[in-house]
């Protein structure tokens, strides 16, 4: 950035590339930083601002809709919690599989398989999984949306993983092998803590992944049954609301802290 | 060493007719070689020759094709490498990035049954020989390229391999290092009394470290021997191109005569050298003649002596190097020590000579 | 010879060759079930006869499809004419798909490239700044747009504020509110594969085509743009395929004229008017156009791979 005053030419800079880049990062964040301050509106109209108030904030926990909030939120966490451990522990087991299996004549099948969730558009999806679940007569509810979550945060905690396991030489775990360690223990002493930072990363993807999830937990949640984003959207249909930008803005703090620290946890390279 | 030594020694390692493929390529075309018990053994040659895949194989990260391994006595060519004992120091270390020093050197112990804390004991007696205890508590990261060497080495140690197995350990150390870890490592052979199998695509370690010598290219076995007979007196024209320098030149041989072969060389000059079987009158072969084995005179001096003029000095620090061409001959290149410009004498280019040399020192070589 | 070239892809990656089948096998299971049999139930769901109050009579019938692509007249028995309403939906779905596209481009390539000329330790740091508010709640990001866009919303205050304008621009509810929902929803699958192209791209290229007198714009078309190719196209299929198929963007941001695929699917399935067969043919014209785009893509993938060696 202080080309300016260091090269006269620099092959690599092409003026307006900055400016560029700087509106690119203003249209990404201005609408949430909007909401964000719009959330500590006094006002009860989303329109005029009334000074600072953390009001809406009170009327998200005690306010007329508390409990119906308090339950989505229940139902999103103990979903995403559960989604991603099962969608980690899988996606790490393929992993292993995948990049230390050699080579064989499923892997371009599995690999498709892993990855037939991103490529399928999400709507198709979660279509798709309503008729199944119709079909063979699974009532739908919280363990619907629960498999559902499950199934779709798989590539999404694999990619990590195996990106991670494609990173650590082999070396370490002929090392270990040729240490007189059986197979097991080249995986659970050598490969497995080295995989750690990839596999966090993958467990809060996933679960980012299944906290957001509005379109296919629409179509399966079943009636009375609701997570934190089908609240939302129910409520949006009626009008933006105060109380839905505080919630916003919490949510939006959630998904924030947790990319944060998957974002260093992948930095801390334990190889080095 | 003598051969009758050889005889009563064990031998460590067999590998007979191993042959490798990885579909139609052939990475080993039917090798056999013994490796003796307390040997420092190398397996030398360029990259792709087959010397790490045989290392390998040893060790058992790669199947065997066809033919077998013995390890005194013993096939092992079907045990995994967690069942073979016999360890390895890695190219690139392999040392556990996630553990101490001291785990990584206790870590084979523990993995053979031994409790953490016996392990840990012998690790670090492990790590006093190899100078480094006070580093046992740090991660691998936090030491030196020259100190991660030494840590591996400890680590392959500490389980008492009957064979340790070094796939280019001092590849990534820079000049010095290098030079004082292979003292290191032949004073630890000797101490430790474990047989060494040692890779390397250095002539020049290969030379300096071991009791003998594969030499290998394309997959095959150019030559097995002591480092003098490799050097002095290379089979092939591989063996004798890619160990040291030298001056290769195509002869004809005119007649072989009481173990003595004269050799034409083109323009009209005339060597005389020892016979070689498998080479008989009329052959076009290739001749091998070291360049530090040539002096050069004005008058021709005892032995053999061909006539020429000098070309072109290059100064290369402990030596001269001289060109020179022979009348309507080939170019030779001769080589003289610094330390020797008393005796020999260095001339001008453009200055007419002859260079000399003892009968013996050119040899004649197979293909 | 290093070790991996050594072992030539056999022992590099073999150590857990004999378990593989157990260790994939939950993933199997987990997709065939949950992904591979659903898609397939639909597939077969679309050749069924709709029952009125939602769900299906197991009976064979291509009226889904016969739906989607002709009018047989208000009781069925007039001669087939093309219905165009259902092919414009996903008309204007492509196009509203391919706008944004080009809009992500248009602003992701000089970002990707930009951040790919930083400094490699501050490089990671820009990333994270761009791929932060892909992993907010879509749904959130999508009203946040509308709050801002609004008539009365604080962008237009602000315009009226600084005096640039005297009315309020709509900008929701028209065409340009959803492009600009599916740029905001989907920009970072865009800047990410075009900035790993960047980075991997050799600069002494360029310096090579400056000291042969080509301008920086040239060097640019004729070098650069050559070479990071293969990220651009990426990009542009990460950004278009989702955006087709969205729902949220149209549905907040575009109002009952934009209406897209995604919300022509959603209303076959909410409550008692819908129509399943017809929602799950609808959604296999859908997936299969998705699928066809990534096979072409696939192919070229396979064909550039070749050329290189």
């Amino acid at each position: 950035m202080a080309t300016a005053k260091t090269a006269k030419f620099d092959i690599k800079s092409y003026r307006g590339f900055k400016a560029m880049t700087l509106i690119c990062l203003f249209v990404l964040y201005a609408p949430l930083v909007v909401v964000t301050i719009y959330s500590f509106n006094a006002s009860n109209s989303i329109t005029t601002w009334e000074g600072f108030s953390l009001h809406w904030y009170a009327d998200v926990f005690i306010g007329p809709d508390s409990d119906k909030f308090k339950a989505a939120a229940f139902n999103s966490f103990v979903i995403a919690i559960t989604a991603a451990t099962l969608a980690t522990s899988i996606a790490t087991l393929a992993a292993t599989a995948m990049v230390r299996g050699g080579k064989f004549r499923l892997r371009t099948v599995s690999f498709g398989l892993i990855s037939l969730p991103l490529m399928v558009p999400e709507i198709v999806t979660a279509v798709a999984t309503l008729i199944f679940f119709n079909a063979i007569g699974f009532d739908r509810g919280i363990l619907t949306i629960l498999l559902a979550h499950t199934a779709f945060c798989i590539p999404f905690a694999y990619l990590p993983i195996s990106a991670r396991m494609q990173g650590i030489e082999d070396s370490y775990e002929q090392a270990a092998m040729d240490l007189y360690a059986n197979r097991r223990q080249a995986f659970t002493r050598i490969l497995l803590p080295l995989m750690m930072p990839g596999i966090i990363s993958g467990f809060i993807l996933a679960f980012i992944v299944s906290l957001d999830d509005f379109i296919i937990t629409n179509f399966v949640k079943g009636a009375g049954v609701e997570t934190l984003p089908t609240a939302i959207f129910g409520s949006v249909k009626q009008g933006i609301k105060p109380n839905i930008m505080a919630i916003s803005t919490m949510l939006l703090g959630v998904s924030v802290l947790m990319v944060t620290i998957s974002y260093f946890v992948s930095k801390s390279d334990n190889t080095k | 060493m003598s051969t009758d030594q050889e005889i009563t020694r064990e031998i460590a390692i067999d590998v007979r007719n191993a042959v490798k493929r990885y579909g139609d390529f052939t990475a080993l075309k039917q090798i056999s070689l013994s490796i003796m018990d307390n040997e420092f053994f190398t397996l030398l040659g360029p990259s792709g020759c087959g010397k790490t895949t045989l290392l390998r194989m040893i060790a058992g990260f790669e199947d065997v094709t066809e033919g077998g391994i013995y390890l005194y006595g013993d096939e092992i060519e079907n045990l995994p490498p967690h069942q073979r004992p016999v360890n390895t120091v890695f190219q690139n270390y392999a040392l556990f990035p996630h553990m101490t020093i001291l785990d990584n050197v206790g870590f084979g112990l523990e993995m053979r049954g031994s409790s953490k804390a016996d392990a840990r004991k012998r690790a670090g007696e492990m790590l006093e020989l190899v100078q480094l205890s006070q580093f046992a508590a740090r991660k691998p990261s936090q030491l030196s390229g020259g100190q991660q060497q030494r840590v591996a080495l400890a680590r392959a140690l500490a389980p008492q391999p009957k064979v340790l197995l070094l796939d280019e350990p001092l590849s990534a150390l820079d000049l010095k290092l290098r030079k004082a870890m292979q003292l290191e490592l032949k004073h630890l052979q000797r101490e430790t009394g474990i047989t060494f199998i040692f890779v390397t695509h250095d002539q020049e370690e290969a030379l300096t470290m071991s009791d003998r010598i594969a030499v290998m290219s394309a997959g095959e076995l150019q030559q097995l021997g002591a480092p003098t007979d490799i050097y002095e007196r290379p089979h092939n024209m591989f063996v004798a191109d890619f160990i040291g320098e030298t001056n290769l030149l195509e002869v004809s041989v005119d007649k072989i005569e009481a173990g003595r072969a004269i050799c034409h060389l083109g323009g009209g000059h005339e060597l005389t050298c020892n016979e070689v079987a498998g080479i008989g009158t009329g052959a076009q072969v290739h001749m091998s003649i070291r360049p530090e084995r040539l002096f050069m005179s004005e008058q021709p001096a005892k032995g053999e002596s061909l006539h020429g003029r000098v070309k072109e000095n290059i100064f290369v620090g402990t030596d001269i190097s001289t060109i020179v061409a022979l009348d309507e001959g080939p170019d030779f290149i001769v080589r003289t020590s610094n330390s020797d410009r008393g005796n020999k004498r260095i001339f001008e280019p453009g200055t007419e000579m002859y260079i000399n040399m003892e009968l013996g020192a050119a040899r004649l070589l197979v293909d | 010879m290093a070790a991996g070239a050594a072992s030539g892809g056999s022992a590099v990656t073999d150590t857990y060759k004999e378990s593989r089948t157990w260790l994939l096998m939950p993933a199997w299971l987990t997709l065939s079930i949950l992904v591979l049999a659903p898609v397939t139930m639909m597939l077969v769901y679309s050749f069924l006869t709709k029952e009125f109050r939602g769900g299906v009579i197991w009976e064979f019938s291509l009226a889904a499809y016969d739906q989607f692509f002709f009018d047989r007249g208000l009781f069925g028995d007039e001669a087939p004419k093309v219905e165009w309403t259902y092919i414009l939906i996903f008309w204007r779905s492509i196009w509203q798909a391919g706008a944004a596209t080009i809009l992500s481009l248009v602003i992701g390539f000089p970002t990707a490239y930009f951040i790919a000329t930083r400094p490699e330790q501050s490089r990671p740091l820009w990333v994270f700044l761009i791929t932060i508010p892909y992993w907010v709640n879509l749904l959130i990001r999508t009203v946040s747009m509308k709050f801002l866009l609004r008539d009365q919303g604080p962008f237009n205050d602000l315009l009226i504020n600084i005096g640039l304008i005297d009315t309020p621009i709509h900008i929701i509810n028209t065409n340009f509110a959803v492009q600009l929902g599916l740029f905001y929803s989907y920009l970072p699958f865009m800047v990410l594969p075009i900035y790993a192209a960047v980075e991997r791209y050799n600069f002494t290229l360029s310096e090579a085509a400056a000291d042969l007198y080509a301008s920086k714009w040239v060097t640019l078309r004729r070098i650069l743009l050559p070479a990071v190719k293969p990220g651009v196209i990426a990009g542009c299929i990460l950004v278009f395929v989702p955006s087709m198929g969205s729902f949220l963007a149209p549905d907040l941001l575009g109002g009952a004229k934009n209406f897209m695929i995604g919300s022509l699917i959603e209303e076959q399935f909410k409550g008692n008017a819908g129509n399943w067969p017809f929602g799950a043919a609808a959604s296999m014209i859908l997936m299969t156009m998705v699928l066809i785009i990534l096979l072409i893509y696939a192919r070229q993938q396979a064909r550039a791979d070749k050329v290189e060696g």
